[in-house]
């Protein structure tokens, strides 16, 4: 094929959502917005490997993003029974409503 | 192939901040489900046409439908999006804004070092995966199905509904605290009622 | 026989634990029986030591006991070793004697006293203390002594401690002399630390060897160690203590603060009498220290009222003989006069005792008088001691030794006119202030009626002093009267003989008449100032510049005010300072910055997840920053 896309570039998009998805996790205040910003995390970690097997030409890269998808597929499950059980008990979504530490 | 994964790339990003500032839940959704497509776009032009199968199967298919069933089982209406409204406060960015932006000029930082021109690009294919998977990554297997299975176990039994009462205990406490609440209530009334 | 030396400072020791133990259960009659017989055996043994000693000397005229090793640290291996010389030999016989005696007047005269015991316990353990310091093989032991005495002197001050006058004589003791151990302790350190051994006479072998005349150690160490001396012996310019022990029970007085604690002093310069010559500055220091304070003490003396008090400043003022004697280079003259002293002024304190008991506890001289017919032989023993003391010629003890360091003082090498009438002068005013208390307390008309006379345990040791007063000085005579030299003889193997000086003329025959003569005329003095025409010096005694220089020597020259002016005030003012005490804020201190930190830290347990997620991401990007900008 063509010469491709350097893999700083691919690097420096995988950061650019990396640190988009942080914002989103300290930011919202909502339980539900918060997971998601923490897919979208996992999501740029993932292709982060990737760009890394692309270069080298190996599927290990692959095979990470796998298994990120895997943790990531266990972590939303027990993740959204939590907002379910949160949402049960303090009736709201806010995620600062299950302090009960005073600092 | 090159301006496919630049266009992708963008398209990611923005439906990214679409998703980090979104006031609906539902629509925040959507803005990943975008983010995730545009995505696999960019692992198809890296070479790896498995993984980008993957991420539409799995994640857009399976973990954001997991998130929109229970988007839609809290029933958040208008009422949340007010609210989001109300805690989106501008200053709210400020903090998160400042360390993301110190991070981000870190990663920069470090990435502009050694810049080559990119190699070539080899396909990748599903059968090298699964020979890697099935080969040296054996073991990685073998715990991410634990690992799914952990998940699993969780989720059961932090989904369990404790109001049909089939949970001794749980449901027992519950009982108990309804019959307090609804006894206080009475009582309140008592002048009235009895 | 010279094996039981051991036991001379052993038995008063076990008196002292037997008392201290299981003294409550034993009736008054036990109590004496073992604090008097304690101390009388161990006065037998001595002697039977020394007079195992004399008869058949060893090679080196001395004898090591050594009992057990004390420590051992590295090299430093110091032995509970005690030395038996010509020296340690008359310390330990005057020592016992003297102490026996006054042990059994005690008996008598603390019958009433109801601490009995814990007097006798306590007496026991000083004269267990003062042997071990004077029998001591190496300086670290004769210090273990040094400290032991100066414990049992405040003990003894403050005898009865229910009065804070009493407490506070003992509190002045014991501070002053420490400030004295403690230099003492340094000198002891240095000479351990250049010679490398405590042990006495291998340390003064090296000494000479390695120090040469003058050299900066040599008189490091002799400084030091004068001080130390200075301290105990209550000198210029640590004296203050002394008169104020007088609060103490006569029979403490008379044995610690006359014949034995404070000659220590002397003793540890004759033991070290190497150290002294090679330094020749401070021998001279020496010299002056004792000519200075016999002549200040000597003027304080004269017009102090009560009768104690008269008596202790004699005593620093004959000590200043002693010390006088030790600067000229006499050592073997400083032995004799300390010998001399211990048995004449133990005497008059003994028989002073008598007086204050039969008067009521009466002090004061000037209200005393006539007891001569009303106490005749407390009068005739107490007129026996004051004559030895003011060295009346012939016929006491006192005039030999005296005499002696009088004419050493002017004949020595290292001896000067100066020091000489010094001396004589203070002979003048020694006779002086004895007989005004002799003439003022048992001649003249009978002021008080005496309500108690003393029985036999208070007479024997008075007639037994006033004896050897008389009869103690004939083993040592001038040229001219004999010359009769047991006691230099005997010292001859321990301490060096004095050096006569070349081109200073004088034969001792003349230099005697001359002292002799100026004592006889301050008796004269005495005689006509208390006894024969007190009216006359009444109005004298009145003038304002001879009633203000009554009162500056009656303070003591006013050391008492300097310290307090100089070291007292600075201090008291620097404690009410440091009133929030400064240490103990920097303790709080640390204990106030761990609670803050607390309360900061506690601040970052907020509970709320998005707090700690800011945390980890701050973690990450300075971790990053950290690798990134290493390189």
């Amino acid at each position: 094929m063509t010469a491709a896309v350097p893999m700083e570039n691919g690097l420096l998009l995988a950061a650019v959502l990396f640190v988009l998805g942080l914002i989103g996790v300290l930011a919202r205040r909502d339980i539900v917005f918060v997971l998601m910003s923490i897919e979208v995390m996992l999501n740029a970690a993932g292709l982060a490997f990737i760009v890394a097997g692309a270069r080298w030409h190996q599927p290990d890269g692959q095979v990470m993003f796998l298994f990120i998808l895997a943790t990531a597929a266990a972590e939303v499950s027990v993740g959204l029974a939590f907002v379910l059980e949160l949402h049960h008990r303090f009736k709201a979504l806010d995620v600062d409503a299950a302090s009960e530490m005073r600092g | 192939m090159t301006s496919a994964f630049y266009v992708s790339g963008v398209v990611a990003v923005l439906a990214t901040i679409g998703v980090v500032t979104g006031r609906n839940a539902v629509h925040a959704l959507l803005y990943l489900i975008a983010s995730l497509f545009a995505l696999a776009l960019v692992f198809f032009t890296l070479g790896a046409p498995f993984a980008a199968a993957l991420e539409v199967i799995i994640y857009a298919g399976a973990i954001v439908v997991l998130f929109v069933f229970v988007v839609m089982m809290l029933n958040l209406g208008p009422k949340s999006v007010a609210q989001e409204r109300e805690w989106l406060r501008p200053g709210v960015w400020i903090g998160p804004a400042v360390l993301a932006i110190t991070l981000m000029v870190e990663l920069g930082f470090i990435l502009s070092h050694g810049r080559r021109p990119g190699p070539t690009i080899r396909v990748v294919g599903p059968t090298e995966v699964g020979v890697a998977l099935y080969g040296p990554y054996m073991l990685g297997v073998e715990m991410a199905s634990m690992l799914l299975l952990a998940g699993l176990l969780g989720a059961y039994h932090l989904g369990r509904r404790h109001r049909s009462g089939t949970d001794a205990v749980d449901g027992e406490e519950t009982r108990r605290g309804e019959a307090r609440l609804l006894e206080t209530t009475a009582g309140g009334q008592k002048g009235e009622d009895r | 026989m010279l094996s039981l030396l051991w036991l001379v400072p052993a038995l008063p020791l076990l008196g002292f634990l037997v008392l201290t133990l299981v003294g409550f259960r034993l009736p008054r009659l036990g109590v004496a029986v073992i604090g008097v017989g304690s101390v009388a055996l161990s006065c037998i043994l001595a002697i039977l030591a020394a007079a195992s000693l004399l008869m058949a000397p060893p090679a080196s005229h001395s004898y090591t006991q050594i009992l057990w090793t004390w420590l051992r640290v590295g090299s430093f291996a110091p032995e509970i070793a005690l030395t038996l010389d010509p020296l340690s030999l008359v310390m330990i016989v005057v020592v016992t004697f003297v102490a026996a005696l006054i042990h059994l007047y005690s008996v008598e005269f603390m019958a009433g006293d109801e601490s009995f015991r814990r007097f006798f316990a306590y007496m026991n353990l000083f004269v267990a203390s003062m042997l071990v310091l004077v029998l001591a093989d190496n300086l670290l032991l004769l210090y273990l002594g040094w400290e032991g005495v100066g414990l049992c002197s405040y003990l003894l001050i403050g005898f009865w401690y229910k009065d804070p006058v009493n407490v506070a004589a003992a509190n002045k003791a014991f501070i002053v002399t420490r400030v004295g151990d403690t230099a003492m302790a340094v000198g002891i350190f240095l000479l351990f630390t250049q010679l490398g051994t405590l042990r006495i006479a291998p340390l003064m072998g090296r000494a000479a060897e390695q120090w040469p005349v003058g050299s900066g150690m040599a008189v490091a160490a002799a400084a030091l160690l004068l001080g130390g001396a200075v301290g105990k012996s209550a000198q210029l310019p640590l004296q203050t203590w002394l008169p104020d022990a007088m609060a103490g029970p006569t029979p403490v007085s008379a044995l610690i603060h006359a014949a034995t604690m404070v000659t220590a002093g002397v003793y540890l310069i004759a033991r070290t009498n190497v150290l002294f010559t090679l330094a020749p500055a401070v021998q001279l220091v020496v010299a002056v220290v004792g000519a200075a304070t016999l002549l200040l003490a000597g003027c304080s003396a004269l017009v102090q009222r009560d009768i104690k008090r008269v008596l202790a400043y004699s005593t620093i003022s004959q000590i200043g003989y002693m010390f006088l004697a030790l600067g000229v280079g006499a050592w073997s003259a400083a032995i004799f006069h300390f010998m001399t002293h211990a048995f004449f002024k133990a005497l008059l304190f003994l028989g002073a005792g008598v007086v204050i008991e039969a008067l009521h506890d009466e002090h004061d001289i000037y209200k005393m008088g006539g007891l001569r017919r009303q106490l005749p032989l407390t009068f005739w023993t107490f007129l026996i001691g004051s004559a030895s003391l003011a060295a009346l010629p012939l016929v006491t003890a006192g005039f030999y030794s005296k005499d002696l360091i009088l004419w050493q003082a002017w004949s020595s090498s290292i001896g000067s006119a100066w020091l000489w009438a010094a001396g004589v002068l203070g002979s003048f005013l020694t006779a002086v202030y004895t007989f005004r208390v002799v003439f003022l307390t048992f001649f003249g008309d009978a002021k008080l009626q005496v309500s108690k006379k003393p029985g036999m345990a208070i007479r024997i040791p008075l007639v037994v002093l006033a004896v050897l007063s008389v009869v103690g000085g004939f083993v040592e005579t001038p040229r001219f009267l004999g010359h009769a030299s047991l006691f230099t003889e005997l010292m001859r193997t321990t301490l060096p003989a004095a050096s006569e000086a070349v081109g200073r003329a004088g034969d001792e025959l003349t230099f005697d008449i001359i002292a002799a003569s100026v004592m006889l005329v301050g008796i004269y003095l005495a005689y006509l100032v208390f006894l024969g025409s007190p009216r006359r010096f009444e109005d004298v005694a009145r003038a304002p510049s001879v009633a203000a220089l009554r009162r500056f020597w009656f303070a003591g020259w006013g050391f008492d005010w300097l310290y307090d002016r100089v070291l007292v005030q600075p201090y008291v003012w620097i404690a009410h300072r440091d009133r929030n005490d400064v240490i103990d804020q920097s303790y709080r201190g640390i204990a106030w910055l761990a609670a803050a930190s607390w309360r900061t830290l506690s601040r970052t347990q907020t509970g709320r997840v998005r707090w700690y997620a800011a945390g980890i991401a701050a973690g990450a990007i300075i971790i990053l920053a950290i690798v990134v900008f290493r390189t």
